[in-house]
This record gives C-alpha cells, sequence and structure tokens, in this order.
C-alpha cells in the first residue's frame, strides 16, 4: 500500500545534484523573501464530518439519519444558502470562522471528491495527496508543483509543522523541511565553546558527503545537509512575538511557527499543518458543550482565528491562502456508537486576504432515493459535485503561479469554483 | 582493538539492536549458523530481561514512586526500551516491535476509552500483572512473536486494546461497525486489492457481538451473542477451502464462528503470504531495493506449508543469499527505537535513565505505543526529515554527554594519539566505512584545540565529541 518510498528512491540522485551551497541558499531566501505569496495547507486528518460542520439545517432527512448527532436548527450559526437554496449554518464553535466568512474571506466548497471515493484513510490520503484517484503514488501534487521552480530550491521552499513530510509536499527533486518544534530545531554538542564550533563544523562536513552510489546514504546526508542550511533561520522564528494568543496546543503552535516564518521572511512557499482526531466512529458527541466534534471544531476555529487576527495585524493576511482539505467526508446515518463511518464527498475550505468568501457548490439533499444523484452508495454517502483537482487546479494557476496542467498531470480547470 | 567480524555484527543489527561489548566476540565463537540458531530459537534461553530492571550494572530509569509498567504508560515505555538494550532473545523484542506496527495500535485512543491505568494494561502489561491472567496487546506481540500467524491474528482481534482502537467493542447488529473489518483485509493481512467495499460491510456484520466487558475490575473480550447479526454474509473471496464465498447463517449462539471463519480465510488468502513475506523482507533484508520473486515466493510457501507459521519464513531469509549479501549491509533506515537501543548498546548505558530517551523518540517521529495511525509508522526515508535528523543528531549529543567519563575510562588505555581515538571510537560505534573526507572529518575534530597531549579532560571532550560525530552521522542512521 504505501509504495511511495520507491518513487523517492528514483528522485535521489537528482535531488542530491541541485542541492546548493548553504551561503548562497540564505541569499536565494532572502531573494524571494517576505513579501511572496504562500499557501499554508491544512488537513483535518480522519476523515472530517462535513455534513456536522456545515450544517443543512433545513433538511428534514438531516435529522431523520442524525437523531442523536443531528445539530438543532436553533445551535447552528446561519450564514445563508447556497446558490440552489439550501441554507446551511456553520457549527456552532465556528464563531471565529464565522466572522472571517463575515468579512468575505473564508470560502466553503460543499461536497468536493471524486469518482468512486476510496473509504480508506490510507489511499484516500494518498488520492488527495497525489491528485490522482487512478493511481495515488508517487511525488504528492504539491511537490510536483515545487519540483517546477527553477533550481537551486531553497531547503525551506516547504515547511511541514508535522514530524513527517506529508504525502503531498513530497517530491522528486525537493526536500522539504518536518519542523514540528522550532525550539527543538537546534544542533546540540556535548562540550561547550569552541569544541561545539568543532563539532558543528564537522558533522556538517559529514553531512555533505552525497555518495551516487548509495542513494539511501545519499538521501540521509542531503536531510542532514538541510538542517544545517537552514538552523539558523529556524532559530529566528523561534524568537517571533505574536500579536495574538494562540492557543497552547499542537495546531495553535504550528499555526504561530508558521506565522513567524512569514513575518521573518524565510522564503518558504508552502507550509502544512495538520489538526487530527476527525475519525469519529464513536463517541461524536456533535451536540455536546466538550463533546469530541465539538472540541476539533473549537482547536480548528481558535486556531485559525488566531492565525486570520495575526496575519491581518501583520500585514501578511494578503499573501497568504489556507487550503483545508480531508481524506473523506463521513457516512450519512449516524451509527449504532454515536458516531459515523468512512464516507464520501466532503467540504474544502479556503481562507485569506484575497479570497473571495461565500458558499461554493450544492448542499446534498439527504433523501435516499434512486433518482436523488447527490448520493451514492444507496444514499448512504454524499456523492461529489466539484472535483477536488479543479480547486487544486485554481490554486496553482491563480494562487501560485504555476502550471496546474503540468503539475497535475491534466486540464482540471473547467468547472472550478472562483474562489480567487 | 575490538575484534570485527562484519557478517556477525550485520546479523545482530538486523536481528536484535546492535552488539554490546563482548557480544561480537560470543557470537562469533558460536560462528553463523548456531549464532543464527541460537537467536532463532530463543525458547531455551530464559526470558529473564525484566529481572535485571534496577539491578546494578543495567540502563537506569526514571521511576517516581513505585514502579508500574502495567499501569503507568511512562514506565511501560522504559520497560520496553530496557527490554531492546539488555534481551538476551534480540529477535523476539524485534519482532514484537514489527507486530506492533503491524497491529498499529495507540494508547491515546485507547486510555482516552478505558482510562490511563487500565489503558495501560491493555496495551502493556504481562499476564501475571493481571489479576485475571489477561496479557496486554505487547505481550501477545512478545508470545507471538515467531509463531503463528493465525493465533496471533486472533489473540489480537479479541485483544482489549484493539477491540477499543477498531471499535469492535461498539460493533452491534443494529448498526455494525467497519473498523475492525476494514483494517483486517487492508492492513492485517491480504492488502488492497484483494477485497471490494461490500466485504468491508459483510466483514463488520461478521464481527457483530465481539465486544469488551469488565467484569471484576478487569476489561476483557466478550462475544456478546445478543448482538450478533445472524444472518449469511457474502464475500468477494473464499472464506471455506472448497471455494465457498457465504458465511452461512448462524444462531447467535454460535455466531462466535463466523468470525473464526473470516479470521482463517483471511490468514488462508493467497496474497497474505506474500504481503507478510514482502513486510518481513524489508524489515530485515532491504527496503531500498525490491525483494527477488523467487524467495517472496518460497517464505510465502513455507507460510502456507507450515500452517501459517511465522518462524519457517525468518529461517528461509536469515539464510537467504540476499541476507548474507554484504551489499545489503546498512541498507535499512533505522526506526528511533532501533537507533535509541544500538546507541545505547555500543556507546554505553551506565548512569543513562532511558526515560532520557522518550523526548526524543517523539521528536524523532517515534513514540512506543503510539503509532500515528493504524497503518503505523511510514518508514524508509520517511524516517528522515531534518526536524528528525537533528533529533538523532542531538540525541547522539545528549548520549555522549551523559557517556562522557565512560567514554574517557574505556579509551584511556588504548589510545595514544588523534587518529588511534578516531579508530578506538569506530570499533566502538559501528558504521559503514566511512568516505575519506567524512574520516578526515572526525581526524581533525579530533586534532582541533590545541596540540593532543592525551590527558584525561582532553580524552573525555574529545572522546564524547567523536562519539557524538559518529552516533550522529548519517552513516550511523542505517542497520
Amino acid at each position: 500500500m504505501f509504495t511511495r518510498r520507491e518513487f523517492i528512491r528514483g528522485g535521489v540522485a537528482a535531488f542530491t545534484f541541485s542541492f546548493a551551497a548553504p551561503a548562497f541558499l540564505s541569499e536565494l531566501a532572502r531573494a524571494q523573501g517576505s513579501a511572496r505569496r504562500n499557501l499554508v495547507v491544512l488537513y483535518l486528518a480522519g476523515g472530517n464530518d462535513a455534513l456536522s460542520m456545515l450544517v443543512p439545517y433545513t433538511d428534514a432527512q438531516y435529522y431523520a439519519r442524525r437523531p442523536v448527532l443531528g445539530i438543532p436548527a436553533s445551535n447552528v450559526l446561519q450564514i445563508g444558502s447556497d446558490r440552489a437554496g439550501n441554507a446551511l449554518g456553520l457549527n456552532p464553535r465556528l464563531a471565529g470562522l464565522k466572522a472571517i466568512y463575515d468579512s468575505g474571506r473564508l470560502a466553503f466548497i460543499q461536497r468536493t471528491g471524486y469518482e468512486n471515493s476510496s473509504r480508506s484513510h490510507f489511499q484516500g490520503t494518498d488520492i488527495w495527496s497525489t491528485a490522482s484517484p487512478s493511481s495515488s503514488q508517487g511525488p504528492g501534487w504539491l511537490g510536483r508543483y515545487l519540483d517546477t521552480l527553477p533550481s537551486p530550491v531553497d531547503p525551506l521552499v516547504g515547511w511541514s509543522t508535522t514530524r513527517d513530510v506529508p504525502h503531498l509536499l513530497q517530491a522528486n527533486r525537493t526536500g522539504v523541511a518536518a519542523i514540528p518544534s522550532v525550539a527543538g530545531y537546534a544542533f546540540a554538542s556535548p562540550n561547550p565553546g569552541a569544541e561545539a564550533q568543532f563539532a558543528r563544523a564537522s558533522a556538517a562536513r559529514i553531512a555533505s558527503h552525497i555518495p551516487v552510489d548509495l542513494p539511501h546514504l545519499a538521501f540521509v546526508n542531503a536531510t542532514a545537509q538541510e538542517a544545517f542550511a537552514t538552523l539558523d533561520r529556524v532559530a529566528a522564528v523561534g524568537t517571533y512575538r505574536p500579536t495574538v494568543t494562540y492557543p497552547n496546543n499542537g495546531f495553535g503552535q504550528a499555526l504561530q511557527a508558521v506565522a513567524g516564518a512569514m513575518v521573518n521572511g524565510v522564503g518558504t512557499r508552502v507550509f502544512f499543518v495538520q489538526t487530527g482526531g476527525y475519525d469519529t466512529h464513536s463517541g461524536q458527541n456533535t451536540n455536546q458543550a466538550n463533546g469530541a466534534y465539538a472540541n476539533l471544531m473549537g482547536t480548528l476555529n481558535d486556531g485559525l482565528f488566531a492565525f486570520y487576527n495575526d496575519l491581518l495585524r501583520q500585514g501578511l493576511l494578503g499573501d497568504t491562502m489556507v487550503l483545508q482539505f480531508s481524506e473523506f467526508g463521513r457516512r450519512i446515518n449516524e451509527n449504532a456508537s454515536a458516531g459515523t463511518d468512512h464516507g464520501a464527498a466532503s467540504v474544502m475550505m479556503v481562507m485569506g486576504g484575497t479570497v473571495r468568501g461565500g458558499i461554493y457548490g450544492t448542499a446534498p439533499s439527504l433523501r435516499i432515493a434512486g433518482d436523488n444523484p447527490t448520493l451514492e452508495n444507496n444514499g448512504q454517502d454524499v456523492h461529489y459535485e466539484t472535483d477536488f483537482r479543479s480547486v487544486y487546479a485554481t490554486v496553482v494557476d491563480s494562487w501560485l503561479g504555476g502550471n496546474s496542467v503540468q503539475v497535475l498531470a491534466g486540464d482540471f480547470r473547467a468547472g472550478a469554483p472562483a474562489i480567487v | 582493538m575490538a575484534r570485527r567480524e562484519p557478517l556477525i555484527e550485520h546479523l545482530l543489527r538486523r536481528i536484535g539492536f546492535g552488539a554490546a561489548p563482548g557480544d561480537v566476540e560470543q557470537y562469533a565463537e558460536l560462528g553463523y549458523a548456531t549464532a543464527l540458531d541460537r537467536l532463532i530459537n530463543y525458547d531455551s534461553t530464559p526470558d529473564k530481561v525484566d529481572e535485571l530492571i534496577g539491578q546494578p550494572g543495567f540502563v537506569g530509569m526514571t521511576i517516581n514512586g513505585a514502579f508500574s509498567p502495567s499501569t503507568n504508560i511512562a514506565h511501560a515505555r522504559q520497560r520496553w526500551l530496557f527490554r531492546l538494550v539488555h534481551t538476551q532473545r534480540p529477535l523476539q523484542e524485534k519482532m514484537a516491535l514489527f507486530w506492533h506496527n503491524h497491529f498499529a495500535t495507540a494508547f491515546s485512543k485507547v486510555s482516552a476509552d478505558l482510562g490511563a491505568a487500565d489503558g495501560t494494561r491493555a496495551m502493556a502489561a504481562k499476564a501475571s500483572e493481571s489479576s485475571a491472567g489477561i496479557p496486554g496487546q505487547l505481550e501477545l506481540f512478545r508470545t507471538n512473536a515467531v509463531g503463528n500467524f493465525r493465533n496471533l491474528l486472533l489473540a489480537v482481534a479479541q485483544d482489549v486494546a484493539m477491540l477499543d482502537w477498531l471499535d469492535g467493542r461498539t460493533n452491534v447488529k443494529a448498526k455494525p461497525q467497519e473498523n475492525f473489518a476494514r483494517e483486517l483485509m487492508e492492513l492485517f493481512t491480504m492488502g488492497v486489492g484483494n477485497y471490494v467495499e461490500t466485504d468491508v460491510y459483510a466483514g463488520a456484520r461478521v464481527f457483530t457481538g465481539w465486544n469488551l466487558t469488565r467484569t471484576n475490575g478487569v476489561n476483557r473480550f466478550f462475544y456478546n451473542a445478543a448482538q450478533h447479526e445472524t444472518t449469511a454474509k457474502e464475500f468477494s473471496f473464499a472464506i471455506y477451502p472448497g471455494g465457498g464465498r457465504i458465511i452461512p447463517a448462524r444462531s447467535a449462539g454460535d455466531g462466535l464462528q463466523d468470525g473464526l471463519d473470516l479470521i482463517d480465510a483471511v490468514v488462508r488468502h493467497r496474497a497474505t503470504g506474500p504481503r507478510l513475506a514482502t513486510k518481513l523482507y524489508r524489515f530485515f533484508v532491504n527496503e531500498v531495493d525490491q525483494p527477488s520473486p523467487s524467495l517472496i515466493a518460497n517464505m510465502a510457501s513455507d507460510y502456507y506449508q507450515s500452517g501459517f507459521e511465522i518462524k519457517p519464513m525468518l529461517i528461509r531469509l536469515f539464510v537467504s543469499p540476499e541476507f548474507i549479501d554484504p551489499s545489503n549491509a546498512f541498507k535499512r533506515y533505522s526506526w528511533p527505537a532501533e537507533f535509541v537501543a544500538r546507541s545505547l548498546r555500543e556507546m554505553g548505558w551506565t548512569g543513562f535513565s532511558v526515560n532520557d530517551a522518550l523526548n526524543p523518540m517523539i521528536t524523532m517521529g517515534q513514540q512506543l505505543f503510539e503509532p500515528p495511525d493504524v497503518a503505523g509508522w511510514d518508514l524508509g526515508q520517511v524516517w528522515f526529515t531534518s526536524g528528525s535528523m537533528l533529533a538523532r543528531m542531538n540525541f547522539a549529543a545528549q548520549l555522549a554527554t551523559n557517556q562522557k567519563f565512560q567514554l574517557r575510562n574505556a579509551a584511556r588505555d588504548e589510545v595514544k594519539t588523534p587518529e588511534g581515538l578516531v579508530s578506538w571510537a569506530l570499533d566502538r560505534m559501528i558504521t559503514p566505512t566511512f568516505a575519506s573526507d567524512s574520516y578526515d572529518a572526525l581526524v581533525d575534530y579530533a586534532r582541533a584545540g590545541g596540540p593532543w597531549t592525551g590527558s584525561d579532560t582532553q580524552l573525555a571532550t574529545k572522546a564524547s565529541g567523536l562519539a557524538h560525530l559518529i552516533v550522529g552521522s548519517g552513516e550511523y542512521q542505517f542497520v
């Protein structure tokens, strides 16, 4: 299933040859500067239950099929109707996002997905990561985008706030930094003073050995080189003092680091942020103040709202786009464990200073009937309306200034929501 | 100078967690075949590693209050690391780690549902630590480490931690729970492409009633006949040796058999043997290149012909030309747990607490009992990012700082020159041969800062500095 290792192997030689010397790289980073547009990809891990985030509160079937999990109409934060006239409300814990939506800088794209949606977390994530439902292996869609940037590419061009580089940022020849903690991103030594400097010089020299005949060693040493080339710039991010207080959880702290990197102008074009817990098979507790799903929404809302306000005050909102996805939506009927199982189409969010906010796409009709094209799997799951790759195409073409036909290996521009 | 035996060293890195001082000599005396036999047929070696905990001469732990690895997850993690460092049955611990990744279950969910103490019990308690004699999940992996896969899979299917992790405890007839049935096929046995979505739905119904109960304060598996869905279940693949694809309708009282039939079917499925063989090959031999199809076919054949035993597959693997081939040495990216255990075994452990490895391991990307999801950790290159590589280098620095005076004492009588110190360090912390400039970088480090005097102060500084550089090098990150 996980065959991504195989493709990376093939790319190691090219990757290591394109790697440039640290001194030049920092110049490159300065040249790329802070004023460049960046993309923050936000992954809700586990399969987000779109129907609990963007609630079709006038669809009687929603309440009929979710007697426990249905969020009462009186509790949702109404945001109007989609173009088909379906009234929609946000999860009650999304008050901050409601404010952003009201200011016109948040877009919801309903029923995003693809044909024959995978119900597997892993395959689903691979498909969303590669933008390829038919062959979800190989580099990720944003890795392929980074590979189109002119060489040499700065080793901080991609920055994942997770411990692993996510599939969507894995590239053939571009290294992406994984920095889960800015404070921990430092070089320690058993001896102080000059000895520590000797050690760093020696370690950097050992890491500079990139043997083409040993691609696995070349890969690890190139990774160590990336660390040496980025240590000092990342340390500067650690001193960032935000204009707002971010929530003291992993998601909030990751967003603070992203803002710090932007303000410090480290040159990153694509950030990756993840928040998990969305695989709500049981005890989803949408209607309980501290229930599982309410907490997920709270974490999401509080982190993003802090980030939005920080960027607004730093004057960076116009340079930033946040693109949210999840590997699938969830089953319409709640299960006996007061949870929901794996489903199909979900919702995407896009946020930013130049985003054209609003509700895109149309809500599903949750009525089970053979002639209801908005559902699939015998009416059990939501059928997609907007191909997720068309959203990616818009992001590549209209935001990153790339060529989506090349990056996505196909023309998915038709039917794309006009989010920017 | 220590004796160098590349094949024995390779064997000890792959079957276990590297060679502690004296190990290479001891196993080399036996010869490869006998050494291998002893390591594989480890039943003749007493399983006494836990008795060494707290004894002088072994790696330490940090325990506030009573040591309670069956109810305190931090204690359980330390006990596991202690075993990796000091086990006399390295293959057992190695395979336990393999199965932990294969049946990846995370403490965070189990403890959220069952509580921290019961969650730890479910993950890590020994049978002797349970008032009802119910072992935690890790003990299933240790007990069945090289045993029968069908027995292991059944034990896992009825394991408390798994019944919570994949929601079997809430699988009832009114609304079957798909989570376990899906991963049973996708991850634990046949793999994607060998089943269809309706098999997942049918599988969910098969396991209705495979629930949990808590009696006398002990969580345990419970076949809840009242919650079993009794109608027939049809699959796209053969359930029975004769080719029958339908598990017949059964009374609720007999319904437990549904799950046994499906487990037998997926264990027997033609894709399961090759999939396990490939996974073992990548774990033990080489994850960079494709395995030879004939070796995988032979291992799969061993699996089926032995009635799903793991040990014959491993024996075939360890005597294969691929395993012994020197070009396959140092070709597998080490897991953080392997890196930490090998660093300790090779650099030294006296006065170090394994507790101090727990946070660094999180940054390296592997917290024991906390895989990222049910597919386990992303292996190979994915372990290595600039952040996780720094975490490995920094753990090497932390351990070298801790071992500064042990290293000085060990080097004192053997080292006369900076070059001699580098050679001594490279004998102790084993890497593939360094390229000449990398070797020169080590020598230059040993010489930097003033003339060589061989004083105790200089030895402590340079020995620890070199230990840090070697263990933190790219070369050392492979097993």
